[in-house]
């Protein structure tokens, strides 16, 4: 009995979860007289796939070049932050310096500040640098991530000794060890924190906001904003946008899911 | 040898720091210094007004009462977050087969964006009009339709918000407790069987209650945390061509407003909004890790 409850109530929990997702394939195939329809039907009476070519080829909405421009940033994103931060943790385990605990703190300290806070300087310091609707700007505020720095460092703090003295008894330097013997020994947590970082990356939005202002910079989460706030938006292309943007990570997220777990279990957040 | 380490130490760790200094404590100096400046439209102001910015912001009734928007929402989100993702946990953690397939449905979402749940829920799940599926579902009861987002006495545009951010973040949160419910050993469970707990509520509230509290700490922290940061789902939900409604504006949709919307471009307050809002978290956090004690291995 119990058994049956607990089944019968997470298949209820699920079918709401996976509610939203059938939503946005029903709308987004859609015509878009059927979407307002006074009606509600379960499923739309024709299945409208020549909305994929409408949505692609709509002038006024600049939706393929954002994604593109997405794909872009997240890409960049992802592997900058992994050699950036992934050197940073690394120096801050395995290095003996008299003051890297100061620097350790000093980077732990920036954790602590939350978004709300820096935007506004982060942008003030980006339209500086004249970064503004560009890649530099988008891409590059997000690679020093001190969090990132923290997870690489718990994790190169058990990463065997062993395996670092015999590189170096082969007569590797510091670098020649880390980039000959640990990082090919580290490949599952070097996918663990770049799956967590393409889904982060492509999924942000009040950076690319402030940042992306001319429409050929904008990421897909801005052109989605900008159609769902415009006046009067073809919802059902709307709905297909979106679909499509769900598509990369969807899939991304089926293949690596092993390791986008291992990443969130890992990631010291729950001792 | 010691000079090659401090070499190799910032041949490693320097890269990363320039980039800390220049993204991350460079603007967290210059939201201070604009604090104190009548900074209306320039980054790089000349007159200096004192705490005027802070007087300014203290008195505003709109950033107060996005902190009162930030409140609600923390009373309803923490709370059901927490509850409804260690259920989903302990179910999920419970089952024979298709274990998998459930903790799939519900970490879905996560792969989704704000802005994707916003659409969603907005246009189609709590559309205003009667082809919404809320409304259609209120319909075969014989209810009139209601206007979700826009209704404020009594305020349902919280059930939109609220929901949304459900679906987005429970199974995240879900993940976490299955975690830290795979890592109580069996061991446990067997002596409390043998001293006779019955199974169900007792053994929860004795033997599995008390081996997730870290986690429990962390799922609690985080959650305040994000829901400060909130404005994805805030900005496109209650956002239209039309502007943003005066109800509903959590701190970082307000700021965003004043400090860079149309219109407003008033960094100097801004900034100053900033800083009260770093001071209140950090105050808030400092109490709750006294609070839930924070680190402590219970």
């Amino acid at each position: 009995m119990r058994a049956f409850l607990r089944w019968a109530s997470l298949s209820v929990a699920a079918i709401l979860f996976l509610l939203p997702f059938y939503l946005l394939l029903r709308n987004g195939l859609a015509s878009r007289a059927e979407i307002t329809a006074p009606e509600w039907t379960f499923f739309p009476s024709t299945v409208h796939w020549e909305n994929f070519s409408k949505l692609f080829s709509a002038d006024d909405v600049p939706f393929a070049r954002s994604l593109l421009n997405s794909a872009v940033v997240a890409v960049l994103q992802t592997v900058g932050l992994l050699v950036l931060c992934s050197l940073a943790g690394y120096g801050l385990a395995r290095i003996p310096y008299r003051h890297s605990r100061i620097v350790f703190y000093a980077v732990l300290a920036t954790l602590m500040i939350p978004t709300s806070v820096t935007f506004v300087p982060s942008f003030v310091v980006v339209s500086s640098l004249g970064w503004l609707s560009d890649f530099r700007g988008l891409v590059i505020p997000g690679l020093f991530s001190a969090f990132s720095v923290f997870l690489f460092r718990q994790y190169f703090l058990d990463f065997p000794r062993e395996l670092e003295e015999a590189g170096r008894v082969d007569g590797l330097s510091r670098w020649g060890v880390f980039w000959r013997i640990v990082v090919p020994n580290s490949k599952g947590f070097f996918a663990a924190i770049a799956v967590i970082t393409v889904i982060g990356s492509w999924n942000a939005f009040l950076w690319p906001l402030i940042i992306a202002q001319s429409p050929d910079s904008w990421t897909v989460q801005v052109a989605l904003s900008g159609l769902l706030t415009a006046q009067n938006p073809q919802l059902n292309l709307l709905f297909l946008a979106a679909a499509v943007s769900i598509l990369p990570i969807v899939l991304l997220f089926a293949f690596l899911q092993r390791y986008l777990v291992r990443g969130v279990t890992e990631s010291g957040l729950t001792g | 040898m010691k000079r090659r380490d401090a070499r190799a130490f910032w041949l490693f760790v320097g890269p990363f720091l320039i980039g800390l200094a220049v993204f991350a404590y460079l603007p967290i100096g210059w939201s201070a210094y604009l604090s104190f400046f009548d900074a209306r439209n320039t980054v790089t102001p000349t007159d200096f007004v004192g705490l005027d910015n802070y007087g300014h912001m203290l008195t505003d009734e709109p950033f107060l009462s996005s902190l009162g928007t930030f409140s609600v929402f923390a009373v309803f989100i923490v709370p059901l977050t927490f509850v409804l993702s260690l259920a989903l946990a302990l179910g999920v953690n419970q089952l024979r087969f298709a274990r998998a397939f459930f903790r799939s449905v519900f970490f879905l979402p996560f792969a989704c964006s704000y802005v994707v749940a916003s659409l969603i829920w907005k246009t189609s799940l709590f559309s205003g009009v009667r082809y919404g599926l809320a409304n259609t579902v209120l319909g075969l009861f014989g209810a009139d339709p209601v206007a979700w987002t826009g209704t404020v006495h009594p305020p349902l545009y919280w059930i939109v918000l609220v929901t949304a951010r459900l679906w987005l973040q429970l199974g995240f949160y879900m993940i976490l407790f299955i975690a830290a419910l795979q890592r109580i050993p069996r061991h446990l469970y067997e002596a409390a069987w043998l001293d006779g707990a019955k199974p169900g509520w007792q053994v929860f509230r004795y033997v599995t209650l008390p081996q997730l509290r870290s986690t429990a700490v962390a799922v609690l922290l985080l959650n305040l945390i994000n829901a400060y940061q909130a404005f994805d789902e805030f900005y496109n939900i209650m956002g239209d061509s039309r502007g943003y409604p005066p109800f509903a504006r959590p701190p970082l949709v307000y700021l965003y407003y004043t400090s860079l919307g149309s219109g407003g471009q008033d960094l100097g307050r801004g900034s100053a909004g900033a800083v009260i809002l770093a001071l209140i978290i950090a105050l808030v956090t400092l109490l709750q890790g006294r609070v839930l004690r924070f680190g402590r291995t219970a």
